[in-house]
């Protein structure tokens, strides 16, 4: 479904990001794992089109992605849950949700609607509410709702898990499962490698802008310097 | 008597300060820039609308229409030569730019209608409507003018709230990143909010010369500036403020020229921008701006 072949992104002078080759195919969770500053984040960027790739190539559903602009590589069926969140945050939730839908018919967001309301009863309560006033774990699930409003075939997160506590995370990670199983092929970026293996097929292991493992997610949980580097012995 | 006139020619100025500072805030707000050619595309609008009523005699109404369609497709323009090649250079340079987009227009105008200042005769008519056994007369501009201000902002307000673009700007003015990612079209989200303060300047210039009917291509210099400053003075990005700082700059300036001195209204006028801003730095209606880390 996804395939990121050979590319090369530069912040400037920066090398950001060196020969990084992944795929995900249809139906997969798959995950980056690596630590802060390794060039997860700026991996999702440069496939939703917000940086460019200098050297390399990334195809979606066989098309190349190259030059084409983020809001049509979302109309393509690709959403991106970014960093931080990113609410809208002096917009209501429901106008946050409306946002996530500005690709699709007008005629098909109020189906929309409900079916991010169901998947998340707390933003039903909310609807009404400013977004910057939601707590961490309720803004991770307007991000994700909001991306799910644009009806993608492919989910990239980042950092689902950052700044929450542990009940949350798991919650989280829960959901991300749940829209694996109805369908969504899931890209996710994690420093939690631990919860991030547990969730997904297979995962990629970035450091300093490079893979430098990859292989099953069970693989990768049983692999030493893995278990070293991040899963804390 | 004269203290109810007062007030409302100064609301009627600062009608057209209001219009004129929708336009500065709006693209503060999507753009994160002062388009300082702003004011001059008001004179544009003015110089369009004097030609199409005088020189072929079309009706006041046709020419406001047809200074709007120029201004849009003049602003839109603008931004696409000159600011969008800039979307990511330094604000100085954006603001260095801005800067030499209106001296540009200024002089360009000089060159096609020579700076002898032409008589804009009222789109209006000139006749007042006499209150209280004509003791209070209020001009049909004046009224005319306040009644366009309000229906503006009304409207403004209805498209921002409610429209898919609307939101599309609030979008962008949020987080330009974020609202790519939601399939919003930065740039023609940018290029829309240009044509709209683009053609809520013709307005502003066609009432403006039909209340001070001396049109030059300075004209529109000093009208922009107060009205950037009432857009800063009303908390710059915000609407309301636009329109709350545009009025009470306006009434400011007339009580100052009618009460204590002519030549020292705008330094009144400024006089109470700074002390605003000192008290409150982002303006009267302004947020705050939080620093994501």
């Amino acid at each position: 479904m996804l395939k990121v072949d050979n590319i090369n992104v530069y912040y400037g002078a920066i090398h950001a990001i060196k020969d990084v080759s992944f795929e995900v195919q249809e139906g997969e969770i798959v995950t980056l794992i690596g630590a802060n500053g390794a060039g997860k984040s700026t991996i999702l960027k440069t496939i939703s089109g917000l940086l460019h790739t200098r050297t390399g190539s990334i195809h979606y559903e066989g098309k190349d992605l190259k030059g084409i602009a983020p809001h049509n590589i979302v109309k393509m069926g690709v959403a991106h849950v970014p960093e931080g969140r990113r609410m809208f945050s002096r917009m209501t939730v429901e106008e946050n949700l409306q946002m996530g839908a500005f690709t699709q018919p007008a005629a098909s967001v109020a189906d929309s609607l409900e079916n991010v309301y169901s998947r998340f009863p707390r933003l039903k309560e909310r609807r009404k509410q400013v977004a910057g006033t939601l707590s961490g774990g309720e803004q991770q699930m307007l991000a994700m709702g909001r991306a799910l409003m644009s009806k993608p075939k492919l989910m990239m997160m980042d950092e689902p898990s950052m700044g929450l506590a542990p009940i949350l995370v798991e919650q989280i990670f829960d959901i991300i499962k749940e829209l694996n199983q109805a369908g969504s092929t899931i890209l996710l970026v994690e420093q939690n490698a631990l919860m991030a293996l547990s969730v997904a097929n297979r995962g990629y292991v970035l450091e300093t802008g490079r893979i430098v493992l990859s292989a099953s997610a069970k693989d990768l949980l049983n692999n030493d310097s893995v278990k070293k580097a991040y899963l804390g012995g | 008597m004269s203290f109810l006139s007062y007030l409302i020619n100064g609301i009627s100025l600062g009608s057209i300060y209001a219009i004129i500072a929708l336009g500065y805030t709006m693209v503060y707000g999507i753009a994160k820039m002062l388009n300082f050619a702003h004011g001059d595309v008001i004179m544009v609008g003015a110089y369009v609308c004097f030609f199409a009523v005088t020189r072929f005699s079309l009706p006041p109404v046709v020419g406001v229409l047809l200074a709007m369609v120029v201004c849009t497709l003049l602003g839109m323009l603008i931004e696409r030569l000159a600011y969008k090649p800039l979307r990511s250079a330094p604000s100085l340079a954006v603001l260095i730019t801005a800067i030499g987009m209106s001296y540009f227009l200024q002089n360009s105008a000089q060159l096609l209608w020579t700076s002898n200042p032409k008589v804009f005769s009222s789109v209006v008519g000139n006749g007042a409507l006499k209150l209280f056994d004509g003791q209070l007369s209020i001009s049909y501009v004046t009224i005319v003018t306040i009644i366009i201000c309000f229906a503006i902002i009304a409207l403004l307000l209805f498209i921002v709230q409610n429209t898919k673009m609307g939101k599309a700007m609030r979008a962008c003015s949020e987080d330009k990143g974020a609202a790519m990612l939601m399939g919003i079209n930065v740039n023609t989200t940018i290029s829309f909010t240009f044509a709209i303060g683009s053609a809520l300047a013709a307005i502003a210039g066609v009432l403006l010369c039909s209340a001070y009917p001396t049109l030059m291509p300075t004209t529109g210099s000093l009208p922009g500036i107060k009205a950037f400053t009432a857009a800063v003075f009303g908390g710059i990005g915000s609407i309301p403020g636009a329109f709350l700082g545009g009025i009470l700059l306006g009434v400011i300036e007339i009580f100052a020229k009618a009460y204590i001195s002519t030549q020292l209204s705008d330094a009144i006028v400024f006089a109470v921008l700074i002390l605003v801003l000192v008290i409150k730095p982002t303006g009267l209606l302004g947020h705050e701006i939080h620093e994501k880390v």
